[in-house]
C-alpha cells in the first residue's frame, strides 16, 4: 500500500540518484535561465548606450543628465562618505516607519479580527482614517515631530500601519474554522491557537501587505525628506532640484531605485520560506 | 466510566432565513466504554450535527451529553475528532502535525519526537516526517490526521465520515487499521459514516437515523465476532441480515427525504 501510494505522490520521496533525462531536462532549465539574464544585461547596456549617446545630441543633457555624469556623482558621492551619510538616515528613517508600522497593524489586525464586534463599531472610522491621504498628514507631522528623522518615521510608519493592519484584519477573519476546532479539541488554548493556526493562516496575506508597504516606507520617508529636513536621500534631491543640477537629482533617484530593488528582492526570499507549505 | 457516552433527549433547532429548522429530535442513547457505534442516515438527517454536539463544538437546543462522568459544555478535550474535511495543518510537516497535540499538552521535546515516530509507524508514514501535507495524498493526510488524534490517546474517537473520500481499496485498508486500533487500545468510536457495509464491518451498533428532523429510528446490534477481517467479514450470512435489515430502514428514509 505504501508503496503504490509514494509512487503516486512523486514530490515526497525522491529516489536519490538522478537519471539522464532528468539531468537532460536541469540542464535546459539553467540554459533558460543563463539565456535571460544575458539578455537583461545586453538590455540594460542598449538603454544605458543610448542614453549616454543621446544626451547631448538629441536630448540637453542640463535636463537629463547622462549615465556617465549620474555614475561619476555617484563615485563622488561615495568617495567623500556623502553617500552613506544620506543614505543611512533614510534607511533608518524607513526601517524604523516599516517596522513601527507592521508591528502596530499585525496587532490591531490580528486584534480586530479576533473579536467582530469591535471590528463593526470600528469599521467607519478606520475607513475615514484610511481615506486620508497619508501624505497630507506629513505637514502635521513636522509641526509635531520636527524636522529630524522622527516626522519621517512618522510618515513612513502611517502609510505602513493601514496596509498592514487591512490585510493582517483579512487574513485572520479568512482562517477556516475547522482548524480551530480541531486544534481547541486536541487540547489548544486560545493563545496557542493564535500561535499554531491564525498567525501562519493569515501569513500569506500578512506578508502581501508587507511587501506593497515596503516600498511605501520608502516613498514616505522621501517625501517627509523632500517637505523639510538636513539629511536623507530625499534632501539630497530637493537640494540639488533647487540648483538644476540634474546629475545630482538622478543619481538620487538611482540610489532610491536600488535600495527598493533591493529590499523587495529580500522580502521575496522571506516570502518564499515562510511560505513553502503552499504549492 | 471512562469513555462511556450518554446522550438524553438532545434536540438541536436552528434558525436559518426566518425558519425554524428541527435538525434533531430528542435522541437518546447510551454508548458503552470501549464500544465501536455508527450512526448512519440521508443526508441531513443530522449524523455531524450530533458528532459536533458531542465534541462540544456545536451546542445543543435541549437535552445533555454526558462524557467520561461530565456533562459536555464547551470544546470537549477528551474526545479525537476526526472531520470530514481536512483538517491536518498546511503549514507544518507531517512530524510537526502529529506533535500538535502533545505540544498543546507541554510534553517535552524527546519525549514528543518519540511518540511522534511510534504514531507514524503505527499508520505506517515512515520518511515522511519532513513533508508537507500538499506533497501527500489524500489517503496519507487522513492517516495523518488519525496518527495526530491517536498521539494524545483520547479513550473516545469521533470518526466523521473519516475514509468517505478515499478509493475503496484505500478505504478496506483504514477500517482493518481502524479496527485494529480499537481492539488494541480498547477506545470507544463513534463513527459517522454513509456506507452501509463499513458502518457493519466495523460496528458493534448501527444506528439509524430518519431524515429531517434526525430521530433515532432503528438500532441494529452486529454479532460478528471480533477479531473481524474487513475483506472477509462481508461474505458472512450475519452480515447479509445485517444488510438487508438496514437498508430496510434507511431505503424509506432516503426517498422520504427525496420527495421533498
Amino acid at each position: 500500500m505504501q508503496v503504490d501510494e509514494s509512487a503516486a505522490v512523486g514530490t515526497g520521496l525522491n529516489t536519490g540518484g538522478s537519471s539522464k533525462a532528468v539531468l537532460a531536462y536541469e540542464a535546459g532549465l539553467e540554459q533558460r535561465k543563463m539565456m535571460v539574464r544575458v539578455s537583461q544585461v545586453l538590455f540594460a547596456i542598449v538603454f544605458l548606450s543610448f542614453w549616454q549617446w543621446a544626451s547631448g545630441r538629441i536630448i540637453d543633457p542640463f535636463f537629463v543628465s547622462s549615465p556617465l555624469a549620474v555614475g561619476g556623482r555617484l563615485y563622488e558621492w561615495t568617495l567623500n562618505g556623502q553617500l552613506w551619510s544620506h543614505l543611512s538616515v533614510t534607511m533608518l528613517a524607513t526601517a524604523f516607519g516599516f517596522f513601527i508600522g507592521a508591528g502596530i497593524g499585525f496587532a490591531l489586525g490580528l486584534l480586530f479580527g479576533k473579536f467582530a464586534f469591535l471590528a463593526e463599531v470600528m469599521d467607519p472610522f478606520i475607513t475615514a482614517l484610511y481615506s486620508i491621504p497619508k501624505l497630507a498628514l506629513a505637514p502635521l507631522f513636522i509641526i509635531w515631530f520636527g524636522i529630524g528623522i522622527e516626522s519621517k518615521i512618522a510618515v513612513s510608519a502611517s502609510i505602513v500601519f493601514f496596509v498592514v493592519f487591512l490585510n493582517t484584519f483579512a487574513g485572520v477573519r479568512d482562517v477556516s474554522q475547522i482548524y480551530i476546532h480541531s486544534t481547541q479539541i486536541m487540547g489548544a488554548s486560545n493563545w496557542a491557537v493564535l500561535r499554531t493556526v491564525v498567525i501562519p493562516s493569515a501569513t500569506a496575506w500578512v506578508i502581501t501587505g508587507l511587501k506593497v508597504s515596503v516600498p511605501y516606507a520608502l516613498v514616505g520617508t522621501v517625501i517627509g525628506e523632500f517637505m523639510s529636513s538636513n539629511r536623507g536621500i530625499g534632501y539630497i534631491i530637493a537640494q540639488a532640484t533647487g540648483l538644476f543640477d540634474t546629475n545630482s537629482v538622478f543619481a538620487g533617484i538611482v540610489i532610491l531605485m536600488v535600495v527598493g530593488a533591493i529590499i523587495n528582492g529580500l522580502l521575496k526570499k522571506t516570502e518564499g520560506w515562510l511560505l513553502r507549505w503552499k504549492e | 466510566m471512562q469513555g462511556a457516552i450518554t446522550i438524553e433527549g438532545v434536540d438541536k433547532r436552528y434558525i436559518s432565513r426566518g425558519r425554524e429548522t428541527v435538525a434533531l429530535d430528542s435522541v437518546s442513547l447510551n454508548i458503552q466504554p470501549g464500544e465501536l457505534v455508527s450512526f448512519v442516515g440521508p443526508s441531513g438527517c443530522g449524523k455531524s450535527t450530533l458528532m459536533n454536539m458531542i465534541a462540544g463544538i456545536v451546542p445543543m437546543t435541549n437535552g445533555r451529553i454526558i462524557h467520561n462522568g461530565k456533562k459536555v459544555s464547551g470544546i470537549n478535550r477528551d474526545v479525537g475528532y476526526m472531520t470530514q474535511a481536512d483538517s491536518v495543518l498546511p503549514w507544518r510537516t507531517v512530524e510537526k502535525n502529529v506533535a500538535l497535540p502533545l505540544e498543546y499538552r507541554g510534553v517535552r521535546t524527546q519525549e514528543r519526537k518519540q511518540r511522534v515516530d511510534e504514531m507514524l509507524k503505527l499508520v505506517e508514514l515512515e520518511g515522511f516526517n519532513k513533508s508537507f501535507p500538499r506533497e501527500l495524498s489524500g489517503g496519507m493526510r487522513k492517516r495523518v490526521a488519525l496518527a495526530q488524534m491517536l498521539a494524545y490517546s483520547p479513550n473516545t474517537l469521533l470518526l466523521d465520515e473519516p475514509f468517505g473520500a478515499l478509493d475503496a481499496q484505500l478505504k478496506m485498508v483504514m477500517q482493518q487499521q481502524l479496527l485494529n486500533i480499537w481492539r488494541e487500545q480498547k477506545k470507544t468510536i463513534v463513527l459517522v459514516t454513509h456506507d452501509l457495509s463499513e458502518a457493519i464491518a466495523v460496528s458493534n451498533r448501527v444506528v439509524v437515523l430518519s431524515g429531517r428532523p434526525g430521530r433515532i429510528k432503528h438500532i441494529e446490534n452486529i454479532d460478528i465476532p471480533h477479531p473481524r477481517d474487513v475483506f472477509k467479514v462481508r461474505f458472512l450470512p450475519e452480515f447479509e441480515r445485517a444488510y438487508d435489515s438496514l437498508w430496510e430502514q434507511l431505503s424509506s428514509e432516503i426517498t422520504k427525504g427525496e420527495s421533498l
